[in-house]
């Protein structure tokens, strides 16, 4: 017969007390299967209670263009992980079909689309910055954008913000 | 899995201090473990989420992630870092006598 053994009680360290952790996610990509990595790992780090930015950049802004962040498409074009013959990848009404499925795939994960993903991460405290630049390269107003952006910042301010973070590029 | 008495019940733990078996936790027991952890009250609006959680479990077999306690439960992501600070997800669970939830979102 074996008995459980008996042990003092145990409390988990939540961390309370460790020094605040920072990370940063730049977002240069906009398309759906690239949107999706910062996005996911930004909720497990605001998880943790780490201090948590995103700064979109170049293609990484149609995450946050109000036009294109909820209907952002993901293309087998040139991308060797669809296992897709190769030649069958441009052909008319394959991006639709694929970003479809997708969005099916994510849907029945019960994964939120984009818009919705960054209202999450917004509540959970994450901050959300655009770029400057690229606000300017692409003729963007204010309103041309979700209004859950932290605000505009070009790329020295924002070096300046992430002092000390672990920073990664998507 | 080890055994432990808190609230002066004896009751199973993992490695980390979380409760194993669902029916071992309590009301009473909810308030030690808060109080273990720094939460010295436990408010309506704490005993919301941890019902929400108890039930859901219960229905689903995992534990709701926080997405899931403010899309299903209707209890908003903010209130939950208000309600159980800095880790929402691992403290709400540790007081209900649940796992860490499984998913990511």
């Amino acid at each position: 017969m074996t008995t459980d053994k008996t042990v003092e009680a145990i409390v988990p360290d939540f961390g309370d007390d460790d020094a605040q952790r920072k990370i940063a996610f730049v977002c240069s990509k906009g398309s759906l299967d690239m949107a999706y990595p910062a996005l996911v790992m930004a909720s497990g780090a605001l998880e943790q209670g780490i201090e948590t930015h995103i700064f979109f950049t170049f293609w990484g802004m149609d995450m946050i263009n109000k036009k294109t962040m909820g209907n952002l498409q993901f293309s087998p074009v040139g991308n060797p992980a669809t296992h897709m013959p190769a030649a069958l990848a441009p052909l008319p009404g394959m991006q639709a079909m694929a970003t479809r499925q997708m969005k099916k795939t994510l849907e029945e994960l019960e994964i939120p689309d984009v818009p919705s993903f960054l209202e999450h991460l917004s509540d959970m405290g994450c901050q959300l910055w655009a770029c400057k630049m690229s606000v300017d390269m692409f003729d963007l107003d204010e309103d041309d954008m979700t209004p859950l952006l932290t605000g505009v910042l070009n790329v020295s301010d924002f070096m300046e913000i992430i002092d000390g973070a672990q920073t990664m590029l998507v | 899995m080890p055994v432990t008495t808190i609230a002066d019940k004896e009751v199973h733990i993992d490695e980390e201090g979380f409760l194993t078996e669902f029916d071992e936790w309590d009301r009473d027991l909810a308030i030690a473990l808060a109080s273990n952890i720094g939460i010295d009250d436990l408010t309506d609006e704490h005993w919301e989420v941890i019902d929400f959680l108890r039930s859901d479990y219960q229905e689903q077999g995992e534990t709701a992630t926080l997405r899931r306690v403010s899309t299903i439960g209707g209890i908003p992501t903010k209130s939950l870092f208000t309600l159980f600070p800095k880790k929402p997800a691992r403290k709400m669970s540790y007081v209900s006598g649940l796992q860490k939830p499984a998913g990511c979102i």
